[in-house]
């Protein structure tokens, strides 16, 4: 049974440099790193040295908790180097990549052919595994979990994030063989969201054995979280899996390809991006010669993923392993006289202490300035005017920073990640880093119960 | 602006690493204030709202402003009335200013003092909060008010009121009325009674014969059905205007008015805890409207029958409903909650001012006991919220 429905808390940052539909070139990418990082809760083990020549799906390192959560190469070539820093932890691994790609062969196979133990080895061999997320706590799921049901978010509403229905032409049957595989996964149901009101591509369109609702509304009605929560929300005990499309399709490639693909449609955005579009990329791909021309200005940041949740890459870095677009917006290091007190024409603010409410279809180039100081929790009820659960923000974080178990188990911590406060954190008067907050005690519980 | 860039920049080695330690908080909340600082997002969203506190704070005193211009007028108007001396506006106006710019000064000196020190010792950066605190305590204090009262209350509000607590944001009272609280039973022949709502009634010098001062309230708590002074009728209308003796900047309902628009339309004030504290005072108004006739004595019965739309209007009720019970940090901090708390500071302000003879106006202990009950109203918000997540667990058991 399909519903509509319209997400009324929220706000569409409205920002310059949407990414064109169409392709660019893509320079070619020698340099490639995996960073372990952008797992969260994940200790790397090193299973591949300095040196060593690997092929696209081998494996370089395995989570210490659970040694089958597997990170692999998405190309071949040599590793070039470990890059650790304090306390020696891993940064990143370094693979030079050779000019043709050879992929380890990890079997063609249908996935209705096969039980759910043997999608499961198969995934979790692959180096796909850690794409399929778990909710509570935001983190890779475990294998021995069995989710309530899986979740895909067909729409993207993030700052100039990527067209989904534009990045998936053509995909339709990887599409749905990564949807026949995840469909083994769980008991439940597989729940594909759409944008009402856009005309789904056909992967999309088409896809058999989901469950299709539609949503419509500001961000963050394309996060998975909010789609969870209007849904079927998340109890205590509960566990459901979530998964990107584009992950999907790397999915479907793994059993319809036989091997890893780790190839993406990346959208490359931003104001200081001079012909923003979209590129095929690979995880974990050097960014520099995509972004060493047609840039605007000399002091960027280079953001792998969106203006709110992507991760701080610089000229140099990488493209994220989940990430799928490329955000560059000018650095916002500059003081400013008496910015507090003038009228504020033209600035960037959901509150109307600025003059720019009379000019609401303005898109903006917005800088990394924090405009203003961190200070104490004074202002109440901003946050719910953008965060569409039926859940109190703030009483949440203050819980959450006192470490109080009970009282964040009551006021529904298993049903956010980090991501979900994204927007509060953007307009928060007292500038808090609220998803380091909330990814804090999303660790902190896991801690404890698990 | 680069010079007053290149004084922060001299004087900053003398208060970080030199002698004037405990002046550092000082110099940075005046950088800060100059300057928004050049701090980009380290972690979390790259791109950040234009606001902070600072302007939230700023807002707050922009709206304050036309209530303290009529302020100064009204001191001077009553003044020179009970002389019974001719001015003009103008006049009027500069011997207000003549008031309460001094007590302007001497609160934040004396509030920014506290703060200073104990961002100091805390060693954390000065909150703005103070900025709005600051400017509300001169505007609650009647106009004869000794300076050094002012100064005793200020930093009682702040050291007791807040710094106790943790600070900005971890108050349970609202700082300014907390000062005023202060002041009233500290120093209550300063800050009751007939004599202390018009400038120079106290000292009595030069004062027209028989000239009383009681404002509007106390005329109807005393059972006057038309209460005047010097032959001025104390009306609605006047009172609506602000043609009125009371605290310095609560006179003015029209221009309290001004002041609630600019916070109702910029967000920065809670609309709901100004309509629910309205429709609180109208509703416990009428109410008594409705029983006046039951009152057990002919004074009562006067006060009680007051159409009950003119208790907006009389007092301190609009100050306090717009600009003190809007305190984000000591109201009610949930949206349901803020319903509840507004309708019942309405509902009290009116009661105390009634019921009570020795408290003709209700305002500053009706908001000072709902600050007290708002971490209740909130948690039973909240745990209504907790339920719901509570129940709807275990009808997902119950159905697996």
């Amino acid at each position: 049974m399909s519903k509509l429905i319209k997400i009324r808390k929220g706000y569409d940052i409205k920002l310059v440099g949407t990414a064109e539909l169409k392709f660019g070139e893509t320079p070619r990418v020698s340099h490639y790193a995996l960073i372990p990082d952008d797992f969260s809760g994940v200790i790397p083990k090193l299973e591949a040295r300095e040196g060593d020549k690997v092929q696209a799906g081998d494996v370089i390192f395995h989570s210490k908790v659970d040694s089958r959560i597997k990170f692999c190469s998405p190309v071949s070539g040599e590793i070039a180097e470990v890059v650790r820093g304090e306390k020696r932890k891993i940064m990143a691994i370094r693979i030079i990549a050779e000019s043709e790609t050879t992929y380890r062969d990890l079997g063609k196979a249908n996935p209705s052919d096969l039980s759910r133990e043997q999608v499961i080895e198969k995934v979790l061999s692959s180096g796909i595994w850690p794409t399929i997320q778990m909710r509570p706590y935001g983190r890779i799921a475990s294998p021995d979990d069995k989710p309530r049901a899986i979740f895909i978010s067909g729409m993207d509403t993030a700052p100039l994030a990527p067209d989904l229905n534009f990045a998936l032409q053509g995909l339709e049957n990887e599409f749905q063989t990564g949807i026949d595989a995840l469909a083994k996964l769980t008991e439940g149901k597989v729940y594909l969201s759409l944008e009402n009101g856009v005309s789904a591509c056909p992967a999309f369109a088409n896809a058999k054995g989901v469950e299709v609702n539609h949503f419509e509304g500001p961000h963050p009605a394309g996060n998975v979280g909010t789609q969870i929560h209007h849904l079927a929300p998340i109890n205590k005990g509960e566990v459901v899996w979530t998964m990107k499309p584009q992950d999907v399709v790397m999915l479907g490639r793994l059993f319809s390809e036989g091997r890893y693909n780790a190839s993406k449609v990346v959208a490359l955005t931003g104001s200081e991006v001079e012909a923003p579009q979209y590129y095929h990329m690979v995880a974990g791909a050097s960014i520099e010669g995509l972004v060493s021309s047609g840039i605007k200005g000399s002091n960027n940041r280079f953001i792998s993923g969106n203006v709110l949740t992507g991760r701080n890459t610089g000229a140099k870095g990488y493209l994220g392993y989940y990430d799928t677009q490329l955000t560059v917006i000018p650095e916002g290091d500059q003081t400013e006289f008496l910015g507090w007190v003038l009228p504020g024409f033209g600035k960037f603010s959901l509150s109307k202490t600025f003059l720019t409410w009379m000019n609401p279809n303005k898109k903006f180039v917005l800088d990394t300035n924090m405009h203003g100081e961190e200070r104490a929790f004074v202002v109440t009820g901003q946050y719910e005017k953008v965060f569409p659960f039926d859940i109190y923000p703030q009483q949440l974080i203050k819980a959450v920073m006192v470490r109080d178990i009970e009282l964040m188990e009551n006021l529904g911590i298993y049903e956010v990640t980090d991501e979900d406060f994204a927007l509060c954190e953007v307009i928060c008067t007292s500038k808090l880093p609220l998803q380091e907050t909330v990814r804090e005690g999303l660790d902190y519980m896991y801690k404890e119960m698990n | 602006m680069k010079f007053i860039q290149n004084i922060l920049d001299k004087t900053r080695p003398a208060v970080t690493t030199g002698k004037l330690k405990p002046l550092y908080p000082l110099h940075n909340a005046l950088e800060t204030m100059m300057f928004v600082p050049d701090h980009t997002a380290h972690s979390g969203a790259h791109v950040r709202d234009s606001i902070d506190l600072k302007r939230t704070m700023v807002t707050v005193i922009f709206a304050l402003v036309p209530a303290m211009i009529f302020g100064m007028w009204n001191t001077g108007y009553w003044h020179f009335t009970a002389l019974g001396v001719e001015s003009t506006l103008m006049e009027n106006f500069l011997y207000g200013v003549q008031i309460l710019l001094p007590m302007i000064i001497v609160t934040y000196a004396a509030g920014l003092g506290v703060e200073i020190l104990f961002s100091y010792l805390r060693k954390h950066p000065v909150n703005e909060g103070f900025l709005v605190s600051g400017m509300l305590i001169p505007l609650i204090m009647p106009a004869d008010i000794p300076l050094w009262m002012v100064a005793i209350s200020t930093i009682f509000a702040v050291l007791i009121g807040k710094e106790v607590f943790g600070g900005t944001g971890m108050n349970i009272l609202n700082p300014a009325l907390t000062a005023r609280a202060f002041a009233f039973f500290a120093y209550p022949s300063w800050m009751s009674g007939d004599q202390v709502w018009i400038s120079g009634l106290k000292s009595g010098e030069g004062v027209v014969d028989g000239f009383s001062g009681a404002t509007a309230l106390g005329q109807y708590a005393a059972g006057s059905e038309a209460p005047a002074i010097g032959g001025q009728a104390l009306d609605a209308y006047h009172a609506f205007i602000g043609q009125i003796p009371g605290s310095i900047g609560e006179t003015s309902t029209l221009a309290i008015l001004i002041g609630a628009i600019m916070l109702i339309a910029s967000g920065i004030g809670s609309w709901k805890i100004m309509l629910s504290g309205v429709a609180g005072a109208l509703t416990m108004g009428l109410i008594f409207n409705l029983v006046a006739d039951y009152a057990i004595s002919t004074d009562q019965q006067v006060y009680m029958a007051l159409p009950f739309w003119q208790h907006l209007v009389y007092g301190g009720f609009a100050f306090g409903i717009v600009l003190m019970a809007t305190d984000p940090v000591s109201a009610a901090q949930t949206e349901k909650g803020k319903w509840i708390y507004g309708f019942l500071t309405g509902i009290f302000c009116i009661m105390i001012r009634v019921f009570n003879p020795a408290f003709p106006e209700g305002v500053m202990l009706a908001i000072l006991f709902m600050n007290v009950m708002a971490p209740l109203i909130d948690h039973y918000v909240i745990q209504a919220n907790v339920k719901k997540r509570q129940k709807r667990a275990q009808l997902a058991t119950a159905n697996s």
